[in-house]
């Protein structure tokens, strides 16, 4: 038999449909309309939904997964594509915040003035550059300055500069000018490679001379803004030489028996090295330069232990006063600064002795490392209790010494009491902002080192101060950092909201914007930190409350991109929740969610999707099925009706995978019945469906369909039924309404396969050979009819296919056309047609004929003979 | 091939007063064994009188005595002729410290290494304050050209310890002029005599910078200076020469103005 190509009758639905209607009558609000209640079938859906869903076992999704949906496709579906867009978004979102967040921690905790040296060296070089022309005048002359240069008498033009700087030999003065910055950085660095070299040589006189030239270089200001990078590369020299003057001597005390401990005093050390240690000071004290010579004796101080125990703090207030001789501010500024990094331990010291001046001592706290200051909190406890108040308040100093404190641990011992001190001081502050100032500061300490019980405490404490006279008004920044600090500690939720105070502090943020801004930080705290789905009824209860608070604080003047900060904090929240196989609750807990966030419309989609997820997992426990195939069917368009593509496409095709598991036989009523009807209603209904499924981008062209037409051709039909046939004409119907240009109906927001393809000549030819397939089945079958018993069957078929193609066919094919008057014929062979039935086709076909563009069924009637009954 | 002799005394600061023992060793090191006439270790103690590059003229014209004064010698043998064997060998040996005949021993104040304390001074701390104006200046030639100015201070004592720094402070209270750098002078005066007459002879031996630039009005600068050890000596006065030393004060205007003040000192070593 020769295969019939197909081709589908180009129609125009819109135009169709005015032509086939009725003349609009209008009707007023109040008239009568038989159809006016009608029923949506989604409402029927989830009636059934709700029936079906109090068995909870499901066989086919049984995997531990919240949303079995997303497992089924991955990545290219809108929803997922979404997510994936939004991720990095929110993430960078909460990098960004975290950042922020850890910025100002460090601004807030650190204080911007403090750093340790090491990082404050590279801190310096880098910001304190320069463009200017540098210069660098060494005269490696004896001190006195009044030997002659002697290699001035080598020709100029034989010296090189790179001669030059090897040069290094007494007597030799040179100059070098107009250098770049890292000219000069690459020259002291070389002077302090000379300074190695002449030392491991054993040439030490060079290398004090390399030292003190070094540092004259300090009294020269003419490039102000380089001069602090000036101050660190040169005071690393002078730190090497201090280092490489302090291991000499200290190599000089190992004799045959041992080495010296590292907390040595000075009768353990021999004479040669005090000797040699003695000659250094006295080599020192006679540098003619005042600005050499503090420099280089600061540097080699610490050598001092060598000789006396009490020598470096006897030697410092001389070198404090020598200071003063420098006339220039800035370099006395730097010679000062010099001295206090070399001296840390002994200048804290002094400090101790002087009277314990608070000012001192509150300088001392923000500039000295935060570990020197924390090994000492009793100590400073101590002195900030006696220190005198006036001109500086003490809450300013337990304020530092807080700073301190959560930067670096004091010693495991004294932690509590530390604590105990501090507060006891601390909640005595009358003045509501000096209490906080204080209070964010400690809440650090406190969380850093010790349970939630001593966190709701200080929570109690603070809610006490700052709640008379609404005081908390005036401390929402305050209040805000003590929040995030406890957050960043507490990553367990359930031990943060089992902090009793927890939510009665939150109850004082009571203007509206402070309020969400630190709800938003909960919550983003939340979803970074939560690991594992919760049903703890406390944390629930507690984030409700907090989501609340922020969806309620959007309205009508909310910015897009708050709204969906918002909607992305409460997604992440929603998605969290997990009562594991306890659907019930899980569902009423949407319910719940649903009105309470119904103003973020991204919060609404995440409920919807939760819930088809719900759905799908839930259909598979049910018994009928044709409950079940029912379901997946209205479940896939609720999916597709909110735009759940992927979750669309895996409802089809669990239907379509159900099918052929339908029984022969089901019972109705009580009665045995053949279920062919109910079946082929059934995909009627899924076939008008799959018209609007756009495919899936990773499987072939209608997928949905050719599996469908699988299923339908191994499924065991009756032999005496021609159900299969109908089906098949059905198909028939779907596959020319997909290809159509614009297709009869829409979902909206959803596209279809005719703007997907957009009218692709490909995907109308893989079209047109599943037309092609079907219609051999049909005509095969019609064949097989050809019995006497049968003919009444096959002339009703016939008749029906032929109003099929009539319908749906372009008939201006010659083929089409010809198998249409074929089967016209066919109809009417054997006399089993109805002849009215004819008569109105044929009535039917000429009045047609008349409508624009259908005069070819003119000469399609004429060839339609109408058989006479005999 | 070389042999190498070294004297190695036992005290790191190589100080040793009279009377004491001065105790060392010897140490011959040489790769092969040597043939030796005996090592006999002499110690000599001397005055040496120098003549200055300044006054060598006329310090001749009046005095030619001027020859190396000795105040203590003593020789040992401390091998017999014989052989060393080859590497190093060590040989300890000890000097009692005695005066020659009823010769005084005074402390060197350069170059040699033997540092010989004969006497025990006494010191009382003799403090001096000063005041600097353009009034106070001698050897002005135009007074009403100065800059005004006002440098109090005081030293804790010129009556100095040789070991011990010379102490004090000096306060820039008023200045019309910058300041350009204020310096330490120390000076070691040296007089050399005989019946015929006097040479003498004035030696900066250190200069200290004490401020450098414009400093600070009001605020103390401390005067600070460790005596040099080999430049330095106790305050010296015999038949035959003085050793002194004065301390100067100076003060240079950023007008090139040059203000020096000056304070004898006396040093001695307790």
């Amino acid at each position: 038999m020769a295969a019939f190509p197909w081709h589908s009758r180009q129609r125009n639905y819109k135009t169709e449909l005015e032509s086939c209607r009725l003349e609009p009558v209008p009707l007023d609000f109040g008239d009568y309309h038989p159809l006016k209640p009608i029923t949506v079938t989604e409402s029927k859906t989830k009636k059934m939904g709700r029936k079906g869903s109090t068995s909870s076992t499901s066989s086919s999704s049984s995997s531990s997964m919240v949303d079995p949906l997303s497992s089924v496709l991955d990545g290219t579906d809108p929803l997922s594509m979404f997510a994936a867009t939004a991720d990095p978004m929110t993430a960078t979102a909460n990098m960004d915040s975290s950042r922020k967040k850890r910025d100002r921690d460090d601004n807030s905790t650190v204080g911007p003035d403090f750093e340790p040296w090491s990082c404050k060296r590279g801190d310096i070089l880098a910001r304190y550059t320069t463009t200017e022309k540098l210069s660098i005048n060494l005269f490696m002359g004896s001190e006195k300055g009044k030997t002659a240069t002697s290699s001035s008498a080598v020709s100029e033009k034989v010296r090189t500069r790179l001669e030059e700087l090897d040069d290094l030999e007494e007597g030799s003065q040179r100059e070098l000018l107009n250098l770049t910055q890292q000219d000069y950085m690459n020259r002291i660095e070389e002077l302090n490679q000379s300074l190695k070299d002449a030392w491991a040589s054993d040439q030490k006189v060079k290398a004090l001379k390399i030292v003190i030239q070094c540092s004259k270089l300090l009294s020269d200001t003419s490039v102000i803004q380089f001069y602090p990078s000036k101050f660190v590369l040169i005071t690393d020299i002078l730190d090497t030489f201090g280092k490489l003057v302090y291991e000499r001597i200290f190599s000089m005390c190992v004799d045959n028996r041992s080495a010296l401990p590292d907390h040595f005093s000075p009768e353990n050390v021999n004479d040669t090295a005090k000797e040699t240690c003695l000659n250094w000071f006295f080599k020192i004290a006679s540098i003619r330069e005042l600005i050499p010579r503090f420099y280089v004796e600061a540097a080699i101080l610490n050598c001092n232990k060598f000789l006396s125990k009490t020598g470096i703090s006897e030697c410092l207030p001389r070198l404090t006063c020598m200071i003063r001789g420098i006339g220039d501010p800035l370099v006395s500024v730097y010679a000062r600064a010099y001295l206090c990094r070399v001296l840390l331990t002994e200048m804290m010291e002094r400090c101790k002795k002087l009277g314990n001046n608070a000012l001192l001592l509150n300088s001392v706290m923000s500039a000295f490392r935060a570990e020197f200051i924390a090994t000492r909190s009793m100590d400073f406890i101590g002195m900030i209790k006696e220190c005198d108040e006036s001109g500086f308040p003490k809450h300013l100093l337990f304020r530092s010494l807080g700073l301190n404190l959560a930067l670096a641990d004091p010693p495991e011992s004294d932690r509590l009491q530390i604590l105990n001190e501090a507060w006891k001081v601390i909640t005595k502050l009358k003045n509501p902002q000096d209490y906080i100032n204080c209070a964010e500061v400690w809440i650090e300490y406190t969380c850093r080192h010790f349970t939630k019980r001593e966190v709701n405490t200080v929570l109690a404490d603070v809610i006490k101060h700052m709640t008379p006279d609404r005081a908390f008004e005036d401390a929402y920044p305050q209040l805000h950092s003590i929040i995030k600090t406890i957050i960043a500690y507490f990553h367990d939720f359930s031990v943060l909201f089992s902090v009793e105070k927890f939510l009665p502090f939150l109850d004082m943020f009571q203007k509206e914007n402070v309020r969400v801004e630190v709800c938003k930080c909960i919550m983003e705290a939340f979803i970074k930190y939560q690991q594992e789905p919760t049903k703890d009824p406390v944390i629930l209860n507690a984030l409700l409350h907090v989501c609340k608070t922020m969806h309620d604080s959007v309205n009508a003047l909310t910015l897009e991109d708050e709204k969906r900060m918002l909607a992305v904090l409460i997604n992440g929240f929603i998605k969290m929740v997990s009562f594991g196989r306890d659907f019930e609750q899980q569902l009423s807990f949407y319910v719940e969610t649903r009105s309470m966030f119904c103003n973020l419309e991204p919060v609404l989609v995440q409920l919807i999707h939760a819930c088809v997820a719900f759905c799908f997992i839930t259909i598979p426990s049910l018994t009928g099925i044709f409950t079940r195939l029912n379901l997946y069917l209205h479940s896939g368009q609720v999916a597709l009706a909110n735009q759940c593509l992927s979750q669309a496409d895996a409802f089809f095709r669990a239907a379509v995978s159900l099918v052929p598991e339908v029984p022969k036989m089901i019972n109705i009523d009580g009665k045995m019945r053949s279920s062919e009807s109910f079946l082929l209603e059934f995909l009627c209904n899924l076939f008008s469906t799959l018209l609007i499924v756009p495919d899936h981008p990773e499987q072939g062209v209608l997928f949905l369909v050719r599996g469908l037409l699988n299923v339908i051709q191994d499924y065991t039909w009756e032999d005496n039924s021609d159900d299969k046939i109908r089906i098949y004409t059905n198909v028939l119907h779907l596959l020319s309404a997909m290809s159509q240009e614009t297709y009869l109906y829409h979902v909206d927001k959803v596209d279809s396969n005719d703007s997907l393809y957009g009218g692709d000549s490909k995907f109308l030819a893989e079209n047109n050979k599943l037309c092609e397939t079907v219609i051999t089945q049909i005509l095969e079958h019609l064949k097989t009819l050809g019995k006497d018993e049968t003919l009444k069957r096959q002339s009703v078929l016939a008749l029906s296919f032929f109003n099929s193609i009539l319908a749906h066919g372009d008939l201006r094919n010659n083929k089409l056309n010809q198998l249409s008057v074929n089967l016209w014929n066919l109809a009417q062979r054997h006399g089993c047609a109805d002849t009215r039935t004819m008569v109105k086709t044929l009535e039917y076909i000429k009045k047609r004929s008349k409508q624009p563009e259908m005069s070819h069924l003119t000469e399609l009637a004429l060839r339609l003979p109408l058989q006479t009954r005999t | 091939m070389g042999t190498v002799l070294d004297i190695k005394i036992k005290r790191a600061n190589k100080v040793y007063y009279a009377g004491e023992m001065l105790s060392g060793v010897v140490v011959i090191s040489s790769k092969d064994s040597v043939q030796h006439q005996g090592v006999l270790l002499t110690m000599e103690g001397l005055v040496n009188l120098q003549l200055s590059a300044k006054s060598v003229g006329m310090f001749e014209a009046f005095c030619n005595s001027v020859k190396p004064i000795q105040v203590l010698t003593s020789s040992i043998e401390i091998v017999k002729p014989g052989k060393f064997p080859s590497g190093k060998t060590e040989i300890p040996f000890e000097f009692p410290l005695h005066v020659k005949g009823n010769k005084v021993l005074y402390e060197t104040y350069h170059g040699v290494f033997v540092n010989i304390q004969p006497q025990k001074g006494k010191s009382t701390p003799s403090p001096v304050d000063f005041t600097i104006t353009p009034e106070t200046l001698q050897n002005v030639k135009e007074r009403a050209s100065l800059p005004k100015f006002l440098i109090r201070g005081h030293l804790n004592s010129t009556n100095c310890v040789i070991t011990q720094p010379l102490t004090g402070e000096l306060v820039v209270e008023y200045s019309e002029a910058a300041i350009k750098n204020i310096e330490l002078q120390l000076v070691r005066v040296e007089t050399c005599g005989c019946a015929e007459g006097y040479a003498r002879d004035a030696t900066e031996i250190q200069n200290i910078q004490i401020a450098d630039g414009d400093v600070c009005r009001n605020l103390s600068v401390p005067i600070y200076m460790i005596f040099p050890r080999l430049f330095t000596c106790p305050t010296l006065e015999t038949t035959n020469f003085k050793v002194e030393f004065e301390v100067n004060i100076v003060v240079l205007l950023h007008d090139d103005h040059l203000i020096t003040e000056n304070f004898p000192l006396k040093l001695c070593r307790i």
